[in-house]
């Protein structure tokens, strides 16, 4: 996947963790949580989704990898690529 | 503040599969108006069930659904209704002193099921299982839900016990403002369990899930017909608080918890006991001050299987045996079972007789078997008495549950 499809399938997850929150404003260098209100049980939600759908294992020290949408790309493209 | 305070009921929240509140449900309860429909359930397919029709994003985000349960959507919304039909604003109150008992048959079954399904679609590979599963099944969680969406810092804990927790919820709500535990008490009772096919199965099993060509007729007490229950979601929630304060602010009183009573049958898993029945009716009757034939409303539990709606009818006829104007009524032929919500929703639909001195009627009973011949049943047709003081509402639960309460007019 290029870094604009993992983008996307991250928007699609966020949409489904945060169903009230307008994820086309996101900005991709600030924290997801401050964006979205997220707390670590939606974190939890996104590295199941990952596993869900795309078969991606995210072990806990790696979490704050998660942090941005930045940062989640730079992560995760060498593992969805 | 003591243990002889009066407890008053000054406002109803409900979501009945024929109503969203009070008037619209008893509306529907007077003119026959059922609320079962066809309903679709993994594994089993089409059953019959008693489902609501009640706007959760009323009172909840669309994240709070997705983390939360149905059970606990069910509650915030019963008790959001409650609080704003008692005329009480939540944010002026002193959320420490307002706690929240509400009655369950069972949680826990739907989330379970759903994950159990879940990673079947996975392997059943263990890492798929979801992280909301244990918040989402422990026993409290619709209490709990409660306390997180209105803020409610007092004491909130469910009561099970089977299909008398409506009853049960009441009780313990009425027994902490009696401690002086609380203030206002939300209490009443949830049930959620048409989310997952295992209730159906096992009624299926037991030979006790009603059939009918027609959904609107398959909940049929009393008729000879009847082939067993329609399991339905709901809730019904009560404020409960202190008559003198009630009276002090000027609040609507529904009516006055004047007696209640709990026992156990002790005898069977399943089938219910005449003798401890009559008992836990009479010890209401008991602390209620009153003599049987002082009712005028007695709400039955009979779900429309063979053995309990006759079981129920011994003890009835015992107890009212010389109480000739007292009328009885049958709320589930309208709803189906409502499990925990059962009792709490069918004490509402009758609360408003106080005022206007109808009986809603029992329905769908075409052919009236004879082992449930209680004198004065209201078949199929509401109807009009001279005088609603006292209303009687009657549960029981497997296990050998019995609740009791008894609200007087006030």
């Amino acid at each position: 996947m290029t870094k604009e499809e993992i983008r996307a399938a991250i928007i699609d997850i966020l949409n489904d963790i945060a169903p009230d929150e307008d994820t086309s404003t996101i900005q991709d260098d600030v924290s997801l949580r401050d964006q979205l209100g997220l707390d670590s049980m939606d974190f939890l939600d996104i590295v199941m989704e990952l596993r869900k759908r795309h078969n991606v294992e995210v072990p806990s020290p790696d979490y704050p990898q998660l942090a941005t949408m930045d940062s989640c790309l730079e992560y995760l493209h060498p593992k969805m690529g | 503040m003591g243990l002889q305070d009066r407890i008053v009921i000054t406002g109803v929240g409900l979501a009945a599969p024929n109503g969203n509140n009070l008037s619209e449900y008893r509306q529907n309860l007077l003119s026959g108006v059922s609320g079962v429909q066809d309903f679709e359930t993994r594994y089993m397919g089409k059953v019959h069930a008693g489902v609501c029709g009640f706007d959760p994003l009323r009172y909840q985000k669309k994240k709070d659904l997705r983390r939360g349960t149905r059970a606990g959507s069910v509650a915030i919304y019963c008790s959001r209704e409650a609080i704003a039909d008692s005329n009480l604003e939540l944010e002026e109150l002193d959320r420490s002193r307002v706690g929240v008992f509400l009655g369950i048959t069972e949680h826990g079954n739907v989330e379970t099921e759903n994950e159990v399904y879940n990673i079947s679609q996975h392997g059943h590979d263990t890492a798929f299982w979801t992280h909301h599963h244990n918040p989402r099944t422990v026993a409290n969680n619709p209490a709990g839900e409660v306390t997180l969406g209105l803020r409610i810092t007092g004491p909130h804990y469910t009561l099970g016990a089977a299909c008398a927790a409506g009853n049960t919820g009441i009780i313990s709500g009425v027994q902490m403002l009696r401690l002086g535990e609380v203030d206002y008490a939300l209490a009443g009772g949830i049930s959620e369990s048409i989310h997952t096919f295992g209730i159906f199965a096992s009624f299926k099993a037991q030979g006790a899930l009603a059939v009918h060509e027609d959904p609107t007729q398959a909940s049929r007490p009393y008729d000879v017909d009847r082939n067993g229950i329609v399991v339905s979601e709901g809730g019904c929630v009560y404020v409960l608080e202190r008559f003198e304060h009630a009276q002090a602010r000027g609040a609507k009183i529904y009516g006055e918890v004047a007696g209640y009573a709990m026992n156990s049958d002790a005898s069977d898993f399943v089938l219910p006991l005449p003798e401890r029945q009559i008992e836990c009716m009479r010890l209401a009757l008991d602390r209620a001050g009153i003599e049987p034939n002082q009712v005028d409303i007695v709400n039955t539990h009979a779900t429309a299987t063979k053995l309990g709606d006759i079981q129920e009818s011994l003890a009835v006829k015992e107890v009212f045996r010389d109480a000739p104007t007292t009328y009885f009524n049958n709320t589930k032929s309208f709803i189906g079972h409502a499990m925990g919500a059962a009792a709490a929703l069918e004490l509402a639909g009758n609360l408003p007789a106080f005022n206007d001195r109808i009986v809603h009627p029992t329905i769908n009973v075409n052919n009236l078997d004879p082992e449930c011949g209680i004198t004065n049943l209201v078949l199929n047709e509401a109807r009009e008495i001279d005088r609603v003081d006292y209303i009687l509402n009657n549960s029981a639960g497997m296990l050998g549950v019995n609740a009791v309460v008894i609200v007087k007019r006030v």
